[in-house]
């Protein structure tokens, strides 16, 4: 290594430094060139990716039936209330206001993020010929421990959950039981007439 | 004495690559100029849409695709077909749910259904497992040149057939210039103006091959302008290391080199 | 290193001394990257750079290939496919691991052939050479269950041919065959551990490097003209060699950088030109391909293998010997392993009191033949096992034993060797002293 001092100091010592610098740099450039593809291999793939947005065809859900679909790996609830379910779960309205365990919306299409949790608040706008909250699409997932709650099941006439015991009302609250929060809701809109996209 | 050693490391790869078929089995392939061929080479988008076209209409009945997935169609750098015919393309084929275990429509993150009922082969991969070109006497130099010819081959299969006919224990075979043994299996499936373009293109055979052809090395290698990408990168990024590398081993030994004591 | 006389690492801060005195870690690192190394290296030197570089290359992108792939007969081939189309940038890492396979073989075979032009192999680095076999051994495992693992056709039909080659073992063989498929015939079970094997060999090759370094940093580089350095004294090594940081780290690294401009290239334009295209199809049981192949990089020994057919007169010799128990199938076994082993044994077969090939000026020629007999070898292993291919499949496996079996331990008692430098320096100055370069 001495030889290479031997003009240091002059002209020649700064360029030999700045080939030195461009070398190492260039080095650095390929070594960092190399490992994103590396790292970014293990983000989701092209089909997995594909996936976080599902089109379903809920033409054959009859009122008082529930479809459930996998998206992203969890089950999704989408209920088609009879016009007594949607009455009822109204009047649950009125009478649960200011008593909730959870009095959030949890719905992720609503741009306030505080919204109470009204029926309203939690079901989807209606195709054209359906009155007001006959479709109301939620997580299957009990915000518990994770576990899939049971439909037309519990005390309010929603949702029940086996494995602790929390029961949701027919708009997919938590009104009694260990579970902190009302089931949340998917991103979700109408694609035509009988379909919906979810996510 | 290196450039010995030096003839010898470039015959390696030369002769390597002949490893595939040496005796030609009398397979007459012609050379087609793909638009994709090439270091420059990119897919012709209304080609792969021709094709996929040929593929639904004279070859889905019984060939299947069970390794592409129908979404790819709308991808960049492929046939760019947009969404929503995606989605309307895909309705057309049948798969069975892998929760419920019924049937149903395809959607667009679905595959290509499979589809052996004819006993043909699938076509995910037909244009990477076939090689056209062979030789000259095993060692490789035609593929070096004109690539693996694939494609080729596939559009000389499809207008090869000489017309003749022969039965053999109770199967129909169809004389073929392209296929080796000369006899093949699958009837003709392209004629003359079968297909016809909604842009008007020219719809010989030989076009719907060519056509048909390109369609099937992108369903093959979606990710050809991708890889040709980073190749150019890559190449171009290290003939500039290897430039600074090169200085700065020069300027390394400079000292060295020319002087009487180390 | 052991034997040349160098400064070695020494401790400078307090923190250094602390950890040198518990582990002297730093220190050995030091002196490795400082090696004394002789000063009149050719390019012939580089290729450990590339190997490790490939062993590198494949680690890492085999790790990375194993998040995606599903060794199980019935998902393995579209599990591929799924690297190939969906997975971000699967399709480069893909071609990246499989034409990695390929360099490193090229790498070797160059490796292995300066060793034997300029004698690397005799006294004192048996060693060396003995582990480097070693390395080429597992190497060769290594790829070999590799390419079994996309399961397709060339990967379930050459696993078949090549685990039947165990079972031409007379008595114990088809026990062993047995034992290596997991059952009667190439299947998942066979799949399954080839997978497990091929992630775990390429650590065991690593191992095996260290230790190949370790052995060659004891006895010091051989160099272009096989004269040692001198070990009188620290300042005639000097006059001998250069640390190895920055001479030839930089050196190395410059030839890499100019292979991997065509690697790279190849992999971007042609990453399927090296490989068969019968791989594409599905494995079938039921169908065999028309010409079964290995990779290019093991063509030259499946010449051999197939070279002694049950005609040919050696075989028909060791019959009659053996009493029947050594048959065709059985010999071409034997001269499968014994080409490649033979190679191992080079140390003690040649007798030439002269290690470079530089100043053997026989040697030359008969080594170059050999040259071209590998090339030879690789065209005829591609080629179907017919006339004329098998006729020239024997001469050339003839050669490549009698090269070592004959030629090599002969040539040491008949050759006029050329006069050799007396020293390194020497011969440096000869290439770059200040005649023939002006002062800088």
């Amino acid at each position: 290594m001495s030889h290479a001092d031997d003009h240091a100091g002059t002209g020649e010592g700064t360029r030999r430094n700045f080939l030195y610098y461009a070398t190492a740099g260039a080095g650095v450039v390929a070594t960092g060139a190399a490992v994103w593809p590396l790292v970014n291999q293990m983000n989701p793939s092209a089909d997995t990716r594909a996936l976080a947005s599902i089109l379903v065809d809920i033409s054959t859900v009859e009122p008082g039936t529930q479809l459930t679909v996998k998206w992203r790996g969890k089950p999704v609830f989408i209920r088609h209330r009879t016009g007594e379910e949607i009455a009822l779960a109204q009047a649950q309205d009125t009478e649960a206001a200011g008593n909730l365990p959870d009095p959030v919306a949890r719905n992720a299409n609503l741009a306030d993020e505080t919204a109470e949790a009204t029926d309203g608040n939690r079901t989807i706008p209606s195709p054209e010929g359906e009155g007001v909250g006959a479709w109301i699409v939620q997580m299957g997932v009990c915000t518990h421990l994770g576990c899939v709650p049971l439909g037309n099941a519990g005390e309010f006439g929603g949702w029940f959950c086996p494995c602790h015991g929390s029961h949701y009302d027919l708009a997919g609250r938590i009104r009694k039981g260990p579970a902190p929060r009302n089931l949340p809701i998917p991103p979700v809109s109408w694609v035509d007439g009988s379909t919906i996209k979810l996510g | 004495m290196f450039r010995k050693i030096a003839l010898s490391a470039v015959s390696v790869l030369v002769l390597s690559g002949g490893a595939a078929l040496s005796e030609g089995a009398k397979q007459h392939i012609e050379d087609v100029a793909f638009a994709h061929e090439g270091p420059f080479g990119k897919f012709d988008q209304f080609q792969l849409q021709r094709g996929l076209q040929v593929f639904t209409e004279g070859c889905s009945g019984c060939h299947g695709l069970k390794f592409v997935p129908i979404r790819t169609l709308s991808d960049a750098g492929g046939p760019g077909l947009p969404e929503d015919q995606v989605r309307a393309y895909a309705k057309n084929y049948f798969v069975i749910d892998k929760e419920t275990g019924e049937e149903r429509e395809a959607s667009p993150t679905d595959n290509f259904p499979a589809n052996a009922g004819a006993g043909a082969p699938d076509l995910s991969l037909m244009a990477k497992s076939r090689a056209g070109f062979h030789g000259p006497y095993g060692t490789g130099i035609n593929q070096l040149f004109r690539g693996m010819g694939g494609p080729e081959y596939l559009v000389s299969l499809l207008t090869g057939y000489t017309g003749e006919v022969k039965e053999e224990f109770g199967a129909t075979l169809y004389a073929n210039t392209a296929f080796p043994g000369g006899w093949i299996a699958m009837s003709p499936p392209l004629e003359d103006g079968q297909v016809t373009y909604a842009d008007g293109h020219a719809n010989s055979t030989h076009h719907m091959a060519e056509d048909v052809a390109s369609f099937l090395v992108w369903a093959a290698e979606p990710n050809m302008m991708a890889r040709k990408n980073a190749g150019f990168v890559s190449v171009i990024f290290l003939l500039i290391l290897s430039t600074l590398l090169y200085l700065t081993n020069k300027q390394i030994w400079a000292g060295i080199k020319g002087k009487k004591h180390a | 290193m052991a034997g040349i006389p160098h400064d070695h690492y020494e401790p400078k801060t307090s923190g250094q001394r602390w950890l040198h005195s518990r582990l002297p870690i730093v220190g050995l690192m030091y002196d490795t990257i400082m090696a004394p190394t002789p000063r009149n290296l050719n390019w012939m030197w580089i290729w450990g750079i590339v190997l490790t570089f490939c062993l590198a290359l494949q680690i890492v992108t085999g790790i990375v290939l194993a998040m995606h792939y599903t060794p199980n007969v019935d998902m393995a081939f579209a599990s591929v496919e799924h690297i190939m189309r969906n997975v971000n940038g699967g399709h480069m890492l893909r071609y990246l691991h499989q034409n990695g396979a390929s360099l490193f073989f090229f790498a070797v075979y160059l490796h292995i052939f300066r060793g034997l032009y300029y004698g690397s192999y005799k006294a004192p680095r048996e060693v060396t050479w003995i582990i480097g076999m070693l390395i080429y051994v597992a190497m060769m495992a290594t790829a070999f269950m590799g390419y079994v693992l996309p399961w397709g056709q060339m990967s379930f039909w050459g696993a078949t041919v090549i685990t039947g080659l165990f079972g031409a073992i007379p008595g114990i063989g088809e026990p062993i065959q047995t034992l290596l498929l997991g059952g009667p015939a190439v299947d998942n079970a066979t799949l399954n551990r080839f997978f497990s094997l091929h992630y775990l060999l390429p650590f065991v090759i690593a191992a095996l490097v260290a230790v190949h370094i370790w052995a060659f940093h004891t006895t010091g580089n051989n160099n272009p003209t096989g004269v040692e350095v001198r070990r009188g004294s620290k300042e005639e090594a000097e006059r001998d060699t250069l640390p190895f940081w920055p001479y030839f780290v930089i050196k190395d690294l410059f030839a890499l950088a100019v292979i991997l401009v065509v690697f790279f290239a190849i992999v971007g334009f042609m990453p399927n030109y090296l490989g068969h295209p019968d791989n594409y199809i599905e494995a079938n049981p039921l169908v065999t391909p028309a010409h079964i192949v290995p990779e290019w990089y093991f063509l030259p020994f499946y010449a051999i293998l197939r070279a002694f057919t049950a005609d040919v007169w050696v075989v028909i010799a060791a019959e009659w010997v053996s009493f029947g128990i050594i048959d065709a199938k059985f010999f071409g076994v034997l001269a499968f392993f014994a080409s490649v082993l033979i190679i191992g044994f080079a140390p003690w077969l040649d007798t030439s009191s002269v290690r470079s090939g530089r100043y053997r000026p026989m040697f030359k020629m008969w080594f170059a033949l050999l040259c071209i007999d590998f090339v030879v070898l690789m065209w005829c292993g591609a080629m179907p096992a017919e006339e004329p291919y098998a006729t020239i499949s024997l001469i050339a496996s003839a050669y490549w034993f009698g090269y070592f079996l004959i030629i090599l331990p002969l040539l040491g008692l008949i050759e006029k060797p050329l006069a050799q430098p007396a020293t390194i320096e020497e011969d440096f100055n000869a290439h770059y002293g200040p005649k023939s370069h002006p002062a800088e």
